[in-house]
């Protein structure tokens, strides 16, 4: 790669190096430098300043910011270098983006939870304020005045006094003999003085992405590559007995067929039938011929007809009393009773880029070319799972086609080290098909049944809730499957004096996990429209209702000691808000209708109003969403409403579309004709409006979601007066007359 | 294996690849051209979305052995220089999440707005609905190709 022209902006340097390298691009790893130790991933020479991981500036005035967390697509690799260009007072578009591998100086390393900001806000602003400080002092020392006379812009520092100024290229080198300064002594800027946080910035990949470079997990090229396809049992917990291993090993392009023995870990190395072969599509074509008996007897009794008649006889038998406040039966004798049972479906997380990964087995380890979102605990399962030592596992992170939860597993990444220890030391690039990918989907978002009484008193108030949750454990009735639990702070609790939660648990050999916003993405749907059911039955307006269970302004502490404090004074700013930009209160016709949810996931305060047009046929139209967000300063405006945006798409083709079922241990759905996402005919108008509260930055990958399916289903009521008590609503009849 | 020529974003590509090999992977696999992106694999998502003598079809659909000599056209190939007006639109409303799906959207972008310069919001949608994006950004998308219809009624790249 040719060394750019200092006065290249970015732009001109992906053009550049585009243009001039080919293969391997700035944001990955050279194949002949992969081998690297972490920690040298920015070069340390003496005339380079690099104070800490972060930040690299060259003599030639290159600026280099590192992204050290996976990007999926909720925009990290852009934003918290923003972070970090903030403080040190550069101009972004001229900043090198580099993508980290798995290093142990940067702090974590993952992309799950809504977490990148909150965790990391402070941390890159510190990085960036330091080393601003320190070309600060390069120049005091260079000019001989006091540090306090020195101002700094755009990668310049200023002695105003007399007009002088050096770049930070110009100081690089003397900077890099200075001490690191305390950084508690570092002042930080005021958010007045901010430039680039706040402010609307392009995706730094956006140039690559639409030019078709070599970016994500599977554009992964090594000299000598092979490739894998893995064949896993169909059922749930199935082991592989015999294969017609011979026949496929003597198929064109194919150079080598082998059972892997895995483990039990569903998330783990899971067992199958490896094939290694030429080319990507010859792997892919011995896989369709291969024949393989297997055991499938765990499985068996696993079919979705089979969970819901096992959900209605927990219902009938009663659940566990998990929490009883007040006196609910009181309540329900002198109030308004309203009884409902809420069901959703099983989900897979349909990243668009399947599951895959490289590996390359060599000097006793093995190099990764990963997407997952947990890269250290990816790390640590193949050390376990393959008996390697973590130090002689490199994991370099590359662009993801979508993460959703899903690559918080490491299963891929697993899979592809067993087999690169296989390959005679070629390089190896495992692609799962479509198929495999909703299929072996290693944690299925739960689906859950919730059996609902509740009371609204005289006045027309929320009075008492109970909740039957029947949900679904692993393997057992004795807790609930990852995901597939029900906080005991869960709205209405808290926020109602009579409110009881009895739960059932279901056993299933259907792994399940954490999907965009997990619990919440389900939990949501079902309480805001209960109590957009109770608020009709009290005959109430139901923007007035919530606001009233809201109650005062106030941080409404958390019961549990891994709960967190509920703002509701954050909620209802959000929830008038929506409801002021949507235009709530307005007269609709017979078949227009607006509906409001809000809910209280991963830190962040987001309410949505939907306004629907469904036709006498049931035809569905949603025409608008307008959304309401606290998720305090925002750190990229373009990438923060790209996350909004995008939860309303991925929530109305959630609510409307899909659902994955089992027949006897077996995932039904497997490709976008069984499993569809929403198209681009059926987007609705949109609004984002945020409310920048004075509290810290958190995440917006997720907060988003959970709030559209209710929203979408209360403005359906309202404009045809059916209650959707089941996802996905395209199994509901939607016709009025 | 048979040998095919192809003729590939205007240059003659030979492969020895076997007959009924998909374009997709060929151009993936064989040729390092990885923008055209797998997503289904049944014509379903559009991520594979080349064009065929300027016409919009699936890559993963085609069997190299019928492509012939057709002008295969890919992303990589769309404009010399990565600067054709919904290349520049697609940057200039920062349409991408992960990305992954959008050189697909580009290439069916393109092919459309030939036939269709200056499309009305719903013709754009429609045009749009073969190609699928899991992260949403459909609404970006729908303005980024009415924005690169104004630059290429004006007279192309900015």
């Amino acid at each position: 790669m040719k060394a750019p022209d200092s006065t290249l902006s970015r732009r001109d340097f992906i053009r550049v190096t585009t243009l001039t390298g080919g293969g391997f691009m700035l944001s990955l790893a050279l194949p002949g430098e992969a081998w690297a130790q972490p920690a040298q991933a920015l070069d340390d020479t003496a005339k380079v300043f690099t104070p800490g991981p972060f930040i690299k500036i060259t003599p030639e005035n290159i600026i280099t910011i590192l992204a050290k967390s996976p990007e999926t697509g909720q925009g990290v690799k852009t934003s918290l270098p923003m972070i970090v260009a903030e403080e040190l007072d550069v101009d972004f578009s001229k900043v090198i983006v580099e993508q980290a591998a798995l290093r142990a100086d940067v702090g974590g390393q993952s992309a799950g939870g809504s977490r990148s900001t909150p965790n990391n806000y402070m941390l890159l602003r510190r990085a960036g304020a330091t080393a601003r400080a320190m070309l600060v002092e390069a120049a005091a020392q260079t000019w001989g005045v006091r540090a306090n006379e020195l101002t700094t812009d755009n990668g310049r520092v200023i002695h105003a006094a007399t007009g002088r100024t050096l770049t930070y290229g110009e100081l690089a080198t003397k900077a890099a003999t200075l001490p690191v300064p305390d950084e508690r002594n570092i002042k930080l800027k005021s958010e007045d003085e901010f430039k680039i946080l706040g402010a609307r910035v392009g995706g730094v990949d956006n140039p690559l992405i639409v030019t078709g470079r070599a970016l994500f997990g599977i554009d992964q090229k090594l000299p000598g590559m092979v490739y894998a396809a893995y064949e896993k049992c169909p059922v749930y917990g199935g082991k592989v007995i015999g294969a017609n291993l011979n026949r496929i090993k003597a198929l064109p392009g194919v150079r080598d067929v082998f059972v892997i023995e895995g483990t039990e870990n569903p998330s783990g190395l899971l067992p199958g039938i490896a094939i290694i072969a030429d080319s990507t599509w010859a792997a892919f074509s011995a896989k369709r011929q291969l024949q393989v008996t297997w055991d499938e007897s765990a499985g068996q009794g696993h079919s979705t007809a089979d969970y819901e008649a096992q959900a209605a006889a927990a219902f009938k038998a009663g659940g566990k009393r998990v929490r009883n406040d007040g006196d609910v039966d009181a309540a329900f004798a002198a109030g308004k009773v309203v009884e409902s049972a809420y069901v959703y479906p099983f989900l897979n997380h349909a990243t668009l880029e399947p599951q895959g990964c490289t590996a390359w087995a060599k000097d006793d380890g093995i190099e990764f070319w990963t997407t997952s979102q947990t890269p250290g605990p990816g790390q640590q399962l193949v050390s376990d799972t393959l008996k390697i030592p973590k130090d002689k596992l490199k994991v370099n992170l590359v662009r993801a086609g979508g993460g959703f939860g899903r690559r918080l597993a490491n299963d891929y990444m697993v899979e592809a080290g067993a087999i690169a220890l296989r390959t005679n030391g070629a390089p190896v690039k495992l692609t799962w098909t479509r198929e495999d990918d909703m299929r072996h989907d290693c944690f299925h978002r739960p689906g859950g049944f919730h059996f609902l009484k509740g009371a609204v008193d005289a006045a027309g108030r929320l009075s008492a809730w109970h909740n039957h949750f029947v949900t679904f454990g692993f393997k057992t009735t004795e807790r609930p499957s990852s995901s597939a639990d029900l906080a005991l702070d869960e709205l209405p609790a808290r926020f109602l004096a009579n409110y009881r939660l009895d739960q059932s648990i279901i056993p299933t050999m259907v792994p399940t996990g954490p999907l965009r916003a997990p619990r919440s993405n389900a939990l949501a749907f079902v309480m805001q429209s209960f109590i957009d059911e109770l608020a009709h039955a009290a005959g109430r307006d139901p923007v007035d209702f919530r606001l009233e269970l809201l109650g005062a302004d106030r941080l409404v502490p958390a019961a549990q000691a891994n709960g967190v404090p509920y703002d509701a004074g954050r909620m209802k700013g959000v929830v008038r808000l929506a409801a002021e930009k949507a235009g709530w209160g307005k007269k609709l016709p017979k078949g227009e209708g607006l509906g409001l949810a809000f809910h209280f996931s991963h830190s962040g305060y987001v309410a949505m109003a939907a306004e629907v047009a469904v036709a006498r046929d049931g035809t569905l139209k949603v025409r608008r969403v307008t959304a309401a967000v606290d998720v305090g300063p925002i750190v990229n405006l373009s990438g923060a409403e790209n996350q909004i945006q995008g939860s309303i798409i991925d929530g109305l083709g959630m609510a409307w579309l899909q659902e994955m079922t089992y027949d006897r241990g077996r995932a039904m759905q497997g490709n976008f004709n069984d499993f569809p996402l929403l198209r681009s005919t059926e987007t609705p108008a949109m609004s984002v409006n945020f409310i920048q509260s004075r509290n810290p930055p958190t995440g917006l990958g997720e907060p988003g979601y959970p709030v559209v399916p209710p929203a979408i289903c209360n403005a359906i009521f309202a404009a045809t007066g059916k209650r959707i008590r089941r996802l996905p609503f395209n199994q509901t009849d939607l016709s009025w007359s | 294996m048979p040998a095919y020529t192809l003729k590939i974003n205007g240059q003659p590509r030979p492969v020895n690849v076997a007959a009924d090999t998909p374009l997709l992977w060929v151009l993936r696999d064989h040729l390092n051209l990885v923008g055209t992106k797998y997503g289904c694999g049944l014509g379903l998502c559009g991520a594979c979305t080349v064009h065929s003598n300027g016409v919009p079809v699936r890559s993963c659909q085609l069997p190299v052995s019928t492509v012939g000599g057709a002008e295969i056209t890919t992303i990589e190939g769309l404009s010399p220089d990565g600067h054709h007006p919904l290349q520049q639109a697609w940057c200039e409303h920062d349409v991408p999440q992960c990305g992954y799906c959008q050189a697909g959207q580009i290439m069916t972008a393109a092919a459309f707005l030939r036939n269709n310069p200056a499309p009305a919001e719903d013709e754009i949608d429609g045009a749009m609905a073969g190609n699928l994006c899991r992260c949403g950004t459909y609404l970006r998308i729908r303005n980024a190709v009415k924005a690169a219809a104004g630059m290429m009624q004006k007279g192309g790249a900015k």
